[in-house]
């Protein structure tokens, strides 16, 4: 039984559709990677998953399940209990998630307090441990500092000691390092991924960096305007792109041109809320797009292992089939 | 001097931007050295590219280039004439010449003025060209980047982040510079929009034989569009020197940890990651010695009293002007690394 299991799950705002019948599972113990452009439904999506959306969002979904238990079904107490202690997510801005009118020993000790309850000692202990675990020096004399006393990298370890403080079964990161330097950022990711597998959690990371996604997950999904593309294993995905998007994403990047030779650049920007096009979503700047594609929208071709919504997936060597 | 120097747009030489902070009542102003010394040449049609992290005064040194700030000490040269010892008149004739593309589209532009007005507003204040000949020019350099003429009417939120930094760009043409400060200019939008504006800056480039100062964190972006490459590290120019002797050839530690915690796509460009310890440290209170000593694996007692200075390379030869700061490289102990083992 997978961790995790979405099945069509939508959200939507009135009647814009942010995230587009969307289908995944996450295993124990397995990296995630979800990446696509702002605006491709990627932070909604696992919004949704934690019961973060709000009216006038609406999710519905035909199976929303963690560890067997429906998410939908279960009574709003329950899906509290479990999100924040089995499911827990971390936030793309340290700086702005963290609550700057409380020491960051109190934000941690207040996930704690709730979830496991204890004395004041002992939650005390806890979070000078979990603030050692995530690597920050002279922890005891952390707990007395506030948000804007840290640096970018120590707030986002903070967030990630609060996120991992009840031994989460499944994470969530959201960009955790897109507002970090490169160097933090490697500090960071490596941080994560040795608590993931210290600890076999499932992890989602949501990303617009491909290279990121290409060295630490097991698994992708590339989503465009709130629809999933492609999926499948990390290094397929990357290696022999199926769907025109992927293909285009990774030829824009500046790693794929040599010497000083213009950048292979889609056309166009993702479509919004007012000119969402009839049929596949990319045809407007898709360099294969028929007259078919205009018109109809294609289906989820091949198993859950490696799909691709394409009426042409590409082949081996980056042609539309006929 | 030599053929180049006819080429040569902008020269600096050890610039500096040294500011003061009060530490309270009674203590002395403490002196945070944003930028320290520095000196670089630009040739026309060529990028520079300025690489570092947050807090290592990149940003600082933008704004001495285009004279939004004076520097505290130094020499800047545009084609020859001192732009600080310059009068004012002068300066701002000179000023002109430099323009400089903001980060953040969304906050570099004017919300409450069109396109139109954004983009006249330098030739309102410095030519003396009528409404209808300014208009006509505003609406050559949009067609050059790629906006359309029904775009003239309309307001900076009616556009996408990639629209507008196209805007950005336009703006920074409007007076015909030849230099371009590029501070982060891509870091804002999305890869495939990235690609957009960063194709365009290359054809703007070839264009009108611009040269570019290309402020970036990004390795991947820097690598594609630079020439020339200058890594900083508190204020200080570590590693100097083309674009190939930089990325073929690192020889800084600081450079080389930059390089390996970049993510790469393909399995055999990846490095073996160097971990730095702890983070960039307060400028404020800046270590003795090299300041990347309590980073560096290579440390060594020396590293810790002595501040390296920025020498050239005496290993080849050919590795003309690649310069370096570190006395580790200067005496041998960095073993090479090697690509792809990772």
């Amino acid at each position: 039984m997978s961790l995790l299991q979405l099945e069509n799950l939508s959200v939507t705002f009135g009647s814009f559709r942010a995230v587009d019948n969307i289908s995944y599972k996450v295993e124990e113990g397995e990296v995630l990677g979800i990446v696509g452009e702002s605006g491709s439904g990627k932070s909604v999506s696992s919004l949704s998953i934690m019961g973060l959306i709000d009216f006038p969002g609406k999710v519905s979904a035909d199976q929303l399940t963690f560890d067997g238990q429906d998410l939908q079904a279960m009574p709003e107490k329950q899906r509290r209990k479990l999100t924040g202690s089995d499911i827990a997510m971390i936030f793309q801005d340290p700086m702005t998630s963290l609550n700057p009118c409380f020491t960051v020993g109190y934000q941690i000790i207040e996930a704690l307090k709730t979830h496991q309850g204890g004395s004041k000692k002992e939650l005390k202990s806890r979070a000078i441990e979990l603030l050692t675990q995530v690597g920050i020096p002279a922890p005891e004399s952390r707990l007395d500092n506030y948000p804007h006393q840290l640096s970018g990298g120590m707030s986002q370890r903070v967030m990630i000691a609060m996120s991992i403080a009840c031994d989460p079964r499944l994470l969530i990161a959201d960009e955790p390092t897109t507002a970090l330097d490169v160097t933090i950022q490697a500090q960071i990711i490596d941080l994560l991924i040795e608590l993931q597998r210290k600890k076999q959690m499932g992890l989602v990371l949501i990303t617009h960096d491909l290279a990121l996604v290409a060295e630490v997950a097991h698994r992708v999904i590339v989503m465009y305007a709130g629809q999933i593309v492609e999926s499948g294993p990390a290094s397929e995905v990357f290696s022999t792109p199926r769907h025109p998007y992927t293909q285009a994403l990774l030829a824009s990047l500046p790693e794929s041109a040599s010497g000083k030779a213009r950048l292979e650049a889609l056309p166009g920007v993702v479509p919004g809320q007012y000119d969402r096009p009839l049929g596949c979503l990319l045809s407007p700047r898709c360099p294969y797009a028929t007259d078919h594609c205009r018109k109809v929208e294609p289906a989820n071709q091949g198993d859950l292992d490696r799909q691709v919504k394409c009426h042409t997936p590409l082949d081996r060597e980056g042609r539309p089939a006929a | 001097m030599n053929q180049s120097d006819s080429k040569l747009i902008l020269k600096a030489e050890d610039l500096k931007q040294h500011y003061h902070v009060k530490q309270g009542l009674f203590k002395p102003d403490a002196v945070v050295k944003a930028v320290d010394g520095i000196s670089f040449n630009l040739e026309k049609g060529k990028t520079l590219a300025v690489v570092g992290e947050s807090g290592c005064g990149k940003s600082t040194l933008g704004r001495m280039l285009t004279m939004i700030e004076t520097p505290t000490s130094g020499k800047l040269a545009h084609l020859g004439e001192d732009l600080l010892t310059l009068s004012a008149d002068a300066q701002a004739k000179l000023r002109q010449k430099i323009q400089i593309i903001f980060q953040n589209p969304y906050g570099s532009l004017n919300p409450r003025k069109k396109i139109g007005a954004i983009l006249e507003e330098p030739l309102v204040i410095n030519t003396k060209l009528s409404k209808a000949e300014r208009k006509e020019k505003a609406l050559t350099i949009m067609a050059k980047v790629g906006l359309k003429t029904e775009h003239y009417d309309r307001y900076p939120h009616m556009f996408s982040g990639g629209q507008r930094q196209r805007i950005a760009i336009a703006r920074g043409l409007m007076l015909d510079p030849n230099v371009i400060v590029a501070d982060e200019p891509v870091s804002a939008l999305d890869v495939s929009v990235q690609a957009q504006v960063l194709n365009l800056m290359m054809d703007l480039q070839e264009e009108f034989g611009l040269s570019y100062v290309f402020i970036s964190h990004d390795l991947s972006v820097v690598e594609h569009i630079a020439d020339d490459v200058m890594v900083m590290y508190l204020g200080k120019v570590v590693e100097q020197g083309t674009r190939e002797q930089l990325f073929e050839n690192p020889k800084h530690p600081y450079t080389l940890a930059l390089l390996s915690s970049t993510p790469q796509l393909s399995p055999d460009k990846r490095r073996v990651r160097i971990k730095l310890q702890g983070e960039l440290p307060s400028p404020l209170n800046p270590p003795s010695g090299c300041a990347f000593h309590g980073r560096c694996s290579y440390a060594n007692d020396r590293c810790k009293t002595e501040t390296p200075l920025l020498r050239l390379d005496d290993q080849a030869e050919q590795e003309q002007g690649h310069m370096i700061a570190c006395h580790a490289v200067e005496e041998n102990r960095i073993e090479a690394i090697e690509v792809g083992a990772a």
